[in-house]
């Protein structure tokens, strides 16, 4: 099975291979992998990522190595939101382990699962995310929410459709 | 001192070392031990097991020796308190998650994080949480994989990438999920694929076939050479209870470095094939039965005579496989000749031989193996080169890769290189025409006068750029592969060649078929050649004459599968009244002709000379017991040379057959004579004829009986006629 990349993503491949020397194709592969993730509603599939191997002139195993390695991709369907919660030692010490336990409670799934609905990705543990200050804090669809309570987690979450 | 020298210290040891070496290259060289994972000087430095930290004067850490430049005035400790608690600690780490299962891990034994722990290992492990688990996935039928095992040194890795050309392998997750896989289900299709055994330092990636059979300290290590092609690669075999059990590469530099061919690692498996003959056999009544050795080789010895009473000794022909030793050989072609017949050949794909009276003392690479990474372009013609001799390959992706070398080929067919390739001629139609208009534009481009060979060629853009190619650089090389050599207008190939190769001052290569078709051609087993090169006073047939005359008997030697080897056909061996066959294997097509079958031993059970297409003369003494009655052909040879009564057999070792030849061959290997190739006038030419492409493992009988072989992608490849 194999996919072909859209006419915009292809595009949007072409402006980041232009930032850097042409023999360096290998240095687009995040952005192209962000983009097909973003194109492709959240999750990376094995063709799509031969197909971005094959567009950068790259072996397929090099395009697969980039994606596993950082948490950003997806290899595998997840739900809309993505919600990650931080437990890294600040956020351990306020509380951030038991907002993570009241997480996985409410929604019925553990970390790394998705709901049912297809509603909340809630992503593996996220080690610090850099904003000890506002303690315990969780990271939704790369908006920031600090200083939280089990109450506060429940609004936010309520929230997304 | 020069200026690229530094000075610098190891363990208060002064040593000099070139800039930019690493430390580990520098302590290496000078014998002194640092303990690696991921370092392997074949590959790029990763510098990711951290074991061969090491202390060094003003650095505040530990520093990887595999990933330190010296520089001057350095002072390296690699047993320093500080030097030894870094490998301890590393150590330990690296054996956290490894399962410790060596009781039933094949690598026991001969594992080098199992060495590295006896000496920097804690007695009792201090973790005691759970370890963790990887799941394995098949990597083909070659390569088994335990992936809990790893250490993620990523040798396999960077193998698949900077060796193979393609990694197939990747390191997947991170942190404590990281781990080596292909990501999808696949298998590693590469014809160097297997030497990710030997490079993995655990028990991770292991000898499939091999799996469970021996212990490394239960077997013998004996030295053996490549029975496959004529690159002449090193090998070891290892041999449990008298069994050749598998093969590992030998290193040597200047042949295959530190690599071997798959085909050379489990080709050997077709030693112990159900095709292997044991006893000596006779037909009586038409149905060949086991006898006894002195029945069958008087019954050989006799018969033979009894041809040339009847019909003149012309009317026998000695056919020989390339795969037999250098001994072997010789002493076929002394029996050939000193019973009166001239009749004596090797090539036996071979379709053309008008050129013979043109070649050189024997087909040669024309320049030594490891100036051939060295090269600034080549020409490679008629020749599936990763399939005909996989190190060779290598080599030339060294040139191309390393060194911006280009590479050109004319071929029939279109062969997938992982290396850039300067130029590509696919040559639907008529090889010939092909070559001569590229030695057109090569006269064209070099501003020489055109050779009248070439001179009615038209020259288009592909021709060109062929051309162009070859006349790159000054290191230049002209190649003509198997397929060019069993092309029915070999002649032209190798006048136009010679012509070629001339114009753009190239060296002129010929990779014959075989383990040892140097040898073949020193030993005089051709017929157009004595003994150490020659030129025989009456030639007598070629392999291909021999069959179509229909002769009275035949000789052959070897393990020869008249149906798969002989390019003249089987017809001839079924009317002839006499075929006495000296050979390892009895397939049907020749068990169903043959008279006589006198069983001899593989050539790991034999000692033995092969000589490569550089004039390498390797010798190896035998490996594994022979099986059942059989017996080294070069004794049987002997024998049946004294009941044929022949003069001179009466040599007590193969030692003494080879170093008889040796002493007639004198030391220097003669360079082909070129110009008299390129001279020559071309032949008239015959009606264009089809020709084969034979796949990769069934080019001799050993790699036809490899199971392990016929079970990968190259295995399952069919003949193509062309």
């Amino acid at each position: 099975m194999s996919v072909e990349l859209s006419k915009h993503l292809r595009e949007e491949i072409d402006r980041w291979t232009a930032k850097f020397p042409p023999e360096r194709r290998r240095s687009a592969v995040i952005s192209a992998l962000h983009a097909a993730q973003h194109e492709n509603g959240g999750h990376l599939t094995t063709p799509l990522m031969d197909a971005i191997a094959a567009y950068l002139g790259l072996p397929p195993i090099q395009v697969y190595e980039v994606a596993a390695f950082y948490s950003m991709f997806e290899t595998h369907p997840v739900g809309r939101h993505h919600v990650s919660v931080c437990t890294n030692i600040s956020c351990m010490l306020r509380g951030g382990e038991t907002l993570l336990a009241h997480i996985e409670k409410k929604l019925g799934i553990q970390v790394g699962e998705s709901t049912p609905d297809g509603r909340i990705f809630l992503k593996r543990e996220e080690e610090c995310l850099a904003a000890c200050t506002g303690a315990p804090m969780m990271m939704v669809d790369h908006v920031y929410h600090e200083d939280l309570t089990p109450e506060k987690v429940d609004t936010v979450l309520d929230a997304l459709k | 001192m020069s200026e690229d020298l530094v000075n610098i210290e190891v363990n208060g040891v002064p040593l000099k070392a070139r800039k930019g070496q690493m430390i580990i290259q520098v302590t290496d060289s000078a014998s002194i031990y640092i303990p690696r994972f991921c370092y392997h000087e074949k590959l790029s430095v990763a510098a990711n097991c951290r074991m061969c930290l090491v202390e060094v004067e003003k650095a505040p850490k530990p520093l990887p020796a595999c990933a330190t430049p010296v520089t001057e005035g350095m002072k390296v400790f690699t047993k320093s308190p500080k030097a030894v608690a870094a490998q301890r600690a590393t150590m330990e780490f690296l054996l956290i998650n490894h399962p410790l299962d060596c009781p039933i891990c094949d690598q026991g034994g001969e594992c080098e994080l199992q060495d590295l722990a006896v000496g920097y290992g804690r007695d009792v492990s201090r973790f005691t949480e759970r370890k963790r688990v990887v799941k394995d996935q098949s990597l083909g039928p070659l390569v088994s994989t335990d992936m809990t095992r790893c250490i993620h040194c990523t040798r396999c890795v960077r193998f698949g990438q900077e060796i193979q050309g393609f990694p197939e392998l990747g390191a997947l997750g991170r942190g404590e999920q990281m781990h080596i896989t292909t990501y999808v289900e696949r298998g590693i299709d590469h014809e160097l694929s297997a030497n990710i055994i030997d490079l993995c330092p655990v028990g991770a990636l292991n000898n499939k076939p091999f799996r469970y059979h021996g212990r490394s300290w239960e077997m013998t290590q004996h030295a053996l050479v490549s029975a496959h092609d004529g690159f002449g690669s090193n090998l070891f075999g290892h041999v449990l209870r008298g069994r050749l059990m598998r093969i590992v590469p030998r290193d040597n530099e200047e042949v295959n470095e530190a690599w071997i061919a798959d085909r050379d690692r489990f080709g050997f498996e077709g030693i112990y094939s159900d095709q292997r003959v044991t006893r000596p056999m006779l037909r009586i009544d038409g149905t060949l039965r086991p006898v006894d050795w002195e029945v069958a080789l008087t019954a050989a010895a006799e018969g033979l005579l009894a041809t040339r009473t009847a019909h003149g000794a012309a009317a026998a022909g000695f056919l020989a496989s390339p795969i037999a030793t250098l001994e072997e050989l010789s002493l076929f072609a002394q029996i050939a000749r000193g019973f009166g017949s001239h009749h004596v050949d090797h090539r036996l794909r071979q379709l053309d031989f008008r050129a013979d009276d043109r070649e050189g003392r024997f087909p040669a690479l024309g320049r030594p193996i490891a100036e051939i990474e060295r090269l600034d372009a080549a020409l490679i013609v008629g020749c599936h080169l990763r399939q005909e001799m996989p190190l060779l390959a290598h080599r030339i992706r060294k040139a191309a890769v390393q060194g911006g070398a280009k590479v050109a080929f004319l071929n029939p067919r279109r062969f997938e290189y992982l290396f850039p390739v300067a130029a590509y001629a696919v040559s639907e139609r008529d090889l010939v025409a092909d070559l001569a208009a590229t030695l057109h534009a090569a006269a064209t481009l070099a501003g020489l006068p055109v050779p009248p060979a070439a001179a009615a060629a038209t020259p288009g853009e592909a021709h060109e750029a062929l051309a162009r190619a070859l006349l790159q650089g000054e290191r230049r090389a002209l190649i003509l592969g198997t397929l060019a050599q069993r092309h029915p207008a070999y002649a032209e190939l190798r006048t136009l060649a010679a012509a070629l190769a001339e114009i753009a001052g190239a060296s002129l290569g010929f990779l014959a078929e075989g383990p040892n078709a140097a040898g073949a051609y020193l030993a005089g087993a051709v017929p157009h050649r004595l003994p150490g090169g020659a030129e025989a006073p009456a030639p007598g047939a070629n392999a291909r004459a021999m069959l179509e005359a229909s002769l009275r008997a035949y000789v052959l030697l070897g393990p020869i599968d008249p149906q798969a080897d002989l390019a003249g056909g089987a017809d001839a061996l079924a009317r002839a009244e006499r075929v006495i066959a000296i050979t390892s294997h009895l397939p049907e097509s020749l068990a169903a002709h043959a008279h006589v079958v006198l069983p001899a031993g593989s050539f790991a059970e034999t000692s033995g000379t092969y000589v490569n297409l550089e004039g390498r003369w390797q010798s190896w003494a035998g490996a594994a017991r022979l099986l059942g009655e059989s017996r080294p052909g070069w004794k049987i040879l002997r024998v049946l040379g004294n009941l044929l009564d022949l003069p001179g057999f009466d040599y007590e070792s193969s030692e003494e057959v080879r170093d008889a030849l040796r002493a007639i061959c004198g030391l220097n290997v003669e360079p082909q004579t070129l110009g008299r190739l390129a001279a020559a006038a071309l032949p008239a030419r015959g009606a264009p004829a089809p020709w084969v492409l034979i796949p990769p493992y069934q080019g001799d009988a050993l790699v036809r009986g490899s199971g392990a072989l016929a079970k990968t992608k190259d295995g399952q490849l069919a003949r193509v006629v062309i």
